[in-house]
C-alpha cells in the first residue's frame, strides 16, 4: 500500500480518491480489530497525540481519543477554556508549545473555518515543529474530513458499494461543515449528490461544486437511497434565516409520515447530535431505517485509519 | 533482473511433507477436541487452510481454524516508506485454554511470528502454542524462535527468496522455489 498524498489531514477537497480508498480499507480492518474481545493494538505505541479542541465536542472527541487509545498512542487533551488562550496567546503560540514536548500530531478542532490549513502552513515555518501532522477535527463551517470519511465508510458497508449511490443532504447546508466535506467525499468516490433545505440555508453558487439543489423535501427523498440528515445550528446563525423551528420541522422534519409517503425504503444518516422532533423524529432516529449508530461506531475505526496512516511514514 | 531458481518441494516429495506433518499433528492433538490451527496472513493462511482441509478429512473431527494478520504488531512500523497494508483477521473462536498450532509457510527471521504470538493473545490467553512451518530457513533467525513442525529445512542467505506457488483456486499447493539473485 503506497502512502497518503498528503502528510495531513486537512480535508477531503486536499487529498485523492486513492487516499480516501487507502483510508477505508484500512478502517474496515480496523473496525474488525474493535470487536475484538481486546481492542487495542501496539501500532503507535511511540507516538503521542494532542487532542487541541477550541470548540465543544462529545462525540468527534471521545471518539478521537478512543481511536489513539486503541492504537496505543500516548494521549493529551487540551481544550481552550481554562488555558493561556483566554490569556492572548496565538494559535501558533500555543500549538508550538504543545509540540514542544515532543507530540507527534494535533488533532485540532476550532471555530474559524481555514484554521488547519493556517497551522499546517504556520507550522513549516518552525524546524522543531515540522514533523508534525494535523488532524482537522472540524474547522468552523469549512471541513469536518473524518465525519465525511465516516459516512462514507457507513455507506458502504451498508450498501457494499458508493458509486452510483443517490445521497441527498438535508438541512442547515450553509453552517455546516459536515456537508461542504461530503459533497466532496462521495462525489471523489462516484456518488450522486443532491442538497435539500430552505433557500436562506443553501449556500449560493453551491451548484458550482457539481451537486443538484431540490427544496421540496418530498421529491428529494423519492430520489435518494441514502438520507443524511443534519442539525439546525443555531449556535452559528446571527439572524433568523426561517421563522420558527415548529415550521422548519413542518417543512423539513423527516418523521414516519414522510417516510411512509415515499412508497419505498431509504436509510438515514445523522452526523449527530440529534435534535429530535425537529430534523428528525425520535421514532425514526431509532427505526430500523437508521444507521446513526453504526455511524458512531465506524467513526473509531475510521480515525484509527487516520492516524494509523498518517502515522506510518517515519520522517 | 536475473534470478536462479531451485526447486525445493514438487510433486510426490512435497505430498509426503504435507502427509507427515498431518500425521505429526495427530500423533499430537488426536481428535483436536481442543486445539485450533491459525494461519499467518496472507501466505500462511493459504497453508492451514489446505492442513485443515487434510486434517478434516483424516480424523473425521471439526477443527478449528483461523486467519490471524499481524499487521498491526509488527516491529518495522513507521520504518519504512510506504504504509503497511492490513489484511483480514477471521477467527470466530476464543483461544482462551486451548492448544493453538501457529502456522506460517516460511520461517526466515522469526519477526512475523514474534508479531503473529502477541496478534494472538488479543484472542485469549492459550494453554499452548507450537509453530509448524513449511520451510525453515535456518541461520537466518533475528529472534529465538523455532518451529516445532518442520516441512523441510533449508540453509539459505539474504539474497535468496522462497516461494510457494499455489494452483489457481489457492487451494493446491503445486511447488516450492528457492530464487537466488544473481549479482
Amino acid at each position: 500500500m503506497s502512502r497518503l498524498s498528503t502528510e495531513h489531514l486537512l480535508g477531503i477537497k486536499y487529498i485523492t480518491e486513492n487516499d480516501i480508498h487507502t483510508l477505508l480499507d484500512t478502517a474496515a480492518s480496523f473496525k474488525e480489530v474493535i470487536n475484538r474481545p481486546i481492542k487495542k493494538v501496539p501500532s503507535l505505541r511511540d507516538v503521542t497525540v494532542a487532542n487541541v479542541f477550541f470548540e465543544n465536542s462529545t462525540r468527534t472527541r471521545l471518539s478521537f481519543e478512543l481511536a489513539e487509545k486503541r492504537l496505543s498512542a500516548d494521549v493529551v487533551n487540551f481544550s481552550a477554556s481554562g488555558s493561556s488562550v483566554s490569556k492572548g496567546e496565538t494559535l501558533t503560540d500555543t500549538v508550538n508549545n504543545i509540540l514542544a514536548m515532543k507530540v507527534d500530531m494535533v488533532v485540532m478542532r476550532h471555530q474559524n473555518p481555514g484554521a488547519c490549513v493556517f497551522l499546517a502552513n504556520e507550522l513549516k515555518k518552525y524546524p522543531k515543529s515540522a514533523h508534525a501532522r494535523v488532524v482537522n477535527a472540524g474547522d468552523g463551517t469549512h471541513e469536518h474530513p473524518t465525519q465525511a470519511l465516516l459516512d462514507a465508510f457507513s455507506i458502504r458497508d451498508h450498501f457494499g458499494r458508493i458509486e452510483g449511490l443517490n445521497v441527498l443532504i438535508v438541512g442547515d447546508i450553509m453552517h455546516s461543515r459536515v456537508a461542504l466535506s461530503n459533497i466532496y467525499c462521495l462525489q471523489k468516490l462516484g456518488a450522486n449528490v443532491k442538497l435539500c433545505g430552505p433557500a436562506t440555508l443553501i449556500p449560493r453558487h453551491i451548484e458550482t461544486l457539481g451537486v443538484e439543489v431540490e427544496y421540496d423535501l418530498h421529491k428529494a427523498l423519492q430520489w435518494c437511497d441514502v438520507a443524511n440528515v443534519l442539525r439546525i445550528q443555531l449556535e452559528r446563525q446571527d439572524i433568523k434565516y426561517f421563522p420558527s423551528l415548529r415550521e422548519y420541522a413542518m417543512q423539513y422534519g423527516i418523521n414516519r409520515q414522510v417516510l411512509d409517503r415515499l412508497g419505498k425504503q431509504i436509510t438515514i444518516m445523522h452526523p449527530g447530535p440529534i435534535n429530535r422532533g425537529v430534523e428528525l423524529d425520535g421514532d425514526i432516529a431509532d427505526s430500523e431505517h437508521s444507521i446513526i449508530l453504526e455511524q458512531v461506531e465506524n467513526g473509531v475505526a475510521v480515525r484509527m485509519a487516520v492516524l494509523y496512516c498518517l502515522a506510518s511514514v517515519k520522517e | 533482473m536475473n534470478q536462479e531458481q531451485k526447486t525445493l518441494l514438487e510433486g510426490k516429495g512435497l505430498e509426503l511433507v504435507l502427509q507427515r506433518l498431518c500425521l505429526e499433528l495427530k500423533e499430537n492433538y488426536g481428535d483436536f477436541a481442543n486445539c485450533a490451527l491459525v494461519g499467518l496472513q496472507p501466505r500462511g493462511s493459504l497453508l492451514s487452510a489446505s492442513l485443515h482441509r487434510r486434517l478434516e478429512q483424516m480424523t473425521g473431527h471439526r477443527i478449528l481454524h483461523g486467519k490471524l494478520d499481524i499487521t498491526f504488531f509488527r516491529d518495522d512500523f513507521r520504518r519504512g516508506d510506504d504504509i503497511l497494508k492490513p489484511n483480514t483477521t477471521s477467527i470466530d473462536f476464543l483461544v482462551e485454554n486451548k492448544n493453538v498450532v501457529l502456522i506460517d509457510d516460511v520461517l526466515y527471521t522469526g519477526r512475523s511470528v514474534r508479531a503473529g504470538f502477541d496478534a494472538l493473545m488479543a484472542f485469549g490467553r492459550p494453554a499452548k502454542v507450537e509453530l509448524l512451518t513449511l520451510i525453515d530457513r535456518r541461520y537466518t533467525r533475528h529472534i529465538p524462535i523455532e518451529a516445532n513442525y518442520c516441512g523441510k529445512a533449508v540453509d539459505t542467505h539474504a539474497g535468496q527468496k522462497v516461494l510457494l506457488e499455489w494452483d489457481a483456486s489457492q487451494t493446491n499447493l503445486e511447488k516450492v522455489t528457492l530464487f537466488t539473485r544473481e549479482a
